[in-house]
């Protein structure tokens, strides 16, 4: 017990530790901040490609979709940040994670989206440029509404991944979260930021677990 | 060298691509291996935690709940960092396979019981109520009548779910597991060209569009008849 | 329509079904307030009232899918509510049909019938297959045995849960409002099932409000209100010439439809 206490829950390597944890913590909330609304714009303007672009563009659309949905991020991530370099594209961390996020979570925001712009009635578009509406002004204030509110616990639950995926950034070195705290654990072989960092993302995420399940629930009854 | 024949020499070098596509094809093996462990392993875990749920014992679904919630809110590497990198000081070292398996299972298992419960709480009330006034026991009715139903209108979550979850056999590289993504690294390094990274993404290609195609068909297939 | 006089010799069988005293509460509201019933054998006892009467409740009491909170209750001489009964041997003496049906979707209209002959008589296959048939051709759907429920209509749903009830060969059956979640030009065939089991001696016990139907095949109606049975007695004295004030309104209010 007192062993395990000392490998996983060491307040002396904890008070050491903090401040970079803390620091990390900050870079993953900064980090999120960043991502989710790159991969929100990049799911609009894919939903959008996909439901109402001509059919050519629909199509490369859906495949685009199926593409960076079948690519595992760290595997593009690690593709952009040390692939690229050979060609003489040298985009760093920051760029490797901003385009992966926008690729990636650009995909999954797009997918969700598509099926809730699906699902909204094709006689609201009608009945929206009925009134003299453009069909760019129907689908901001008509149609992405509705569709938002209908896939909304997907739209949480996707975001909920996507902060959980800033961890990936630790592969290329991006000072955040978890980062840090395989910095200090490697400083003082012992496993408490690590455990601290798990505690972390705990706190952070749990309410958005919790939120997601409410909905999910609330969605499940309406049917 | 031209722009198009740089690129072309850096990310499809025939040459490269030859020497390392056994040790990609071996990756894809192991990456398939562990990806099937994950789903059986996972959806099964994730199936009994369900089960146990629907007993309706208070004290062990606040268990269940937090246990899900737990691995639910935890990025998937981070569990694998912590059972590769921080178990050892226990004393308790793992594979990175075994760390990443273990991690992912656990994980599948979180979202799947989530999504198996909601099923079973979907099947209407009047079903068990039917059941039950022709003597079938709590058990029978939900094997035979509810479990059925449940697991149906669950198939469409749960594949997009188990998809989205096996591509983090890719995590595995972080923990020296020489799945795709790790061997392609691999050869990145031994070869100084990133082609294999190109390989390693069509070995993803390969393997995983088919399953999201696959899910696709599944969500319109399998929409209740009502 | 046609009814077998009442047997004066049904009235003095012991009772088969005997609920003495049932209380039920949900929450702050208490909807059985010791209410008394029993029914004789081959007897059709009719539940009327207002909704929110506790008629439903009662109903569902006597099957146990609602755990009455004091009282008693025989079924064919077995305590129900004892902790000692084999509540799922008890269940399948007792039949249910409910207003919304219930079949399994995922079974077709055979299987709907066989899974209890199957799993709670431990039947085999070919007996509890024909037992199916059987009961099938008797709420006359012999032709749509292998139909799945959503390829029938509402009056053919409910007639395949009539037969996944009398199947088991129950003492007693219980009808939860079968005609209220059926368009108007379907009730008539359920209604025709039912009399059919009536005729052959069914003890049931039915909660509707199919007046007419009542008025014609009931034994005795019983009027519940408020939780409370207000008063019961045969079926021309109930409805030509109630006793409780309650009971007048809710004839009256009836009538006007």
């Amino acid at each position: 017990m007192e062993e395990f206490l000392f490998a996983f829950l060491n307040g002396d390597i904890l008070r050491e530790a903090w401040p970079i944890l803390w620091q990390g913590f900050l870079y993953t909330l900064a980090l999120s901040a960043i991502t989710v609304p790159l991969g929100l714009a990049g799911g609009v303007i894919l939903a959008l490609l996909s439901t109402s672009g001509p059919r050519g563009i629909r199509l490369a659309a859906a495949a685009w979709t199926d593409l960076f949905r079948a690519i595992p991020p760290l595997v593009l991530l690690v593709f952009l940040y040390a692939g690229l370099p050979f060609a003489g594209i040298d985009v760093g961390a920051w760029g490797a994670v901003a385009i992966g996020f926008f690729l990636n979570t650009g995909a999954y925001y797009g997918e969700v989206l598509r099926a809730g712009i699906g699902s909204v009635p094709a006689g609201q578009m009608e009945a929206a440029r009925s009134t003299g509406l453009t069909r760019g002004q129907a689908l901001r204030h008509v149609i992405l509404p509705q569709a938002v509110r209908n896939v909304l616990p997907d739209l949480v639950s996707n975001t909920l991944e996507v902060v959980k995926l800033t961890s990936i950034a630790s592969v290329v070195a991006l000072p955040e979260l978890l980062f840090q705290a395989r910095q200090a654990q490697n400083a003082t072989y012992n496993a408490t930021p690590i455990v601290a960092a798990a505690v972390a993302y705990f706190l952070l995420l749990w309410p958005l677990v919790r939120l997601i399940s409410r909905l999910e629930n609330k969605a499940m009854a309406g049917r | 060298m031209g722009g198009l024949e740089s690129f072309l020499f850096s990310f499809f070098n025939l040459k490269v691509m030859g020497t390392y596509l056994p040790l990609i094809a071996q990756g894809l093996g192991l990456t398939v291996i562990l990806a099937l462990l994950i789903v059986v392993s996972g959806l099964a875990l994730g199936l009994a935690l369900a089960l146990l749920r629907a007993c309706g014992i208070r004290p062990l679904n606040w268990l269940i709940i937090f246990v899900v919630d737990l691995f639910r809110a935890l990025p998937p590497l981070v569990i694998i960092v912590l059972l590769f990198f921080g178990l050892p000081a226990m004393g308790l070292g793992m594979s990175g396979f075994a760390a990443t398996w273990l991690s992912l299972t656990l994980v599948l298992m979180a979202f799947a019981e989530e999504i198996y419960w909601a099923g079973i709480t979907a099947v209407p009330k009047g079903q068990w109520e039917a059941a039950r006034s022709t003597g079938l026991g709590f058990f029978q009715t939900l094997r035979l009548v509810v479990l059925p139903q449940a697991l149906r209108i669950t198939i469409p979550p749960l594949t997009n779910r188990t998809i989205a979850i096996t591509k983090g056999t890719a995590l595995g590289s972080v923990v020296g597991v020489a799945e795709i993504l790790g061997a392609a690294q691999s050869a990145m390094s031994f070869s100084a060209n990133p082609s294999p990274l190109t390989l390693g993404a069509i070995a993803y290609l390969i393997l995983f569009i088919p399953v999201v195609a696959l899910g696709r068909w599944v969500e319109t297939r399998f929409a209740w008849k009502r | 329509m046609t009814r077998p006089a009442p047997s004066p010799a049904a009235a003095a069988t012991r009772p088969i079904v005997d609920a003495r005293g049932l209380w039920k509460r949900f929450g702050p509201l208490t909807v059985l307030k010791g209410v008394d019933l029993s029914v004789a054998e081959r007897e059709l006892v009719f539940i009327i009232g207002p909704s929110g009467s506790g008629k439903s409740t009662l109903l569902r009491c006597l099957n146990r899918l609602e755990e009455p909170d004091d009282g008693s209750i025989h079924v064919d001489g077995i305590e129900l509510l004892s902790r000692a009964t084999d509540i799922n041997a008890a269940r399948r003496r007792i039949g249910m049909v409910f207003q919304s049906f219930n079949l399994y979707p995922h079974m077709t209209a055979r299987q709907n019938v066989m899974l209890a002959l199957r799993k709670v008589l431990k039947q085999e296959r070919a007996q509890a297959e024909e037992a199916a048939a059987r009961a099938l051709d008797r709420v006359g759907l012999a032709e749509r045995m292998d139909h799945y429920p959503a390829q029938l209509s509402g009056g053919q749903q409910q007639r395949v849960a009539i037969a996944r009830a009398i199947a088991l060969e129950p003492r007693v059956m219980l009808f939860d409002e079968p005609t209220s979640a059926l368009d108007p030009e379907l009730v008539g065939g359920v209604l025709a099932v039912m009399r059919e089991l009536r005729q052959d001696g069914m003890t049931m016990v039915v909660v509707s409000h199919e007046m007419a139907f009542a008025k014609a095949a009931a034994d005795r109606v019983v009027f519940m209100a408020d939780g409370e049975k207000l008063e019961e007695g045969p079926p021309a004295q109930i409805f030509g010439d109630p006793r409780h004030e309650r009971t007048r309104a809710f004839i009256r209010q009836i009538d006007r439809h």
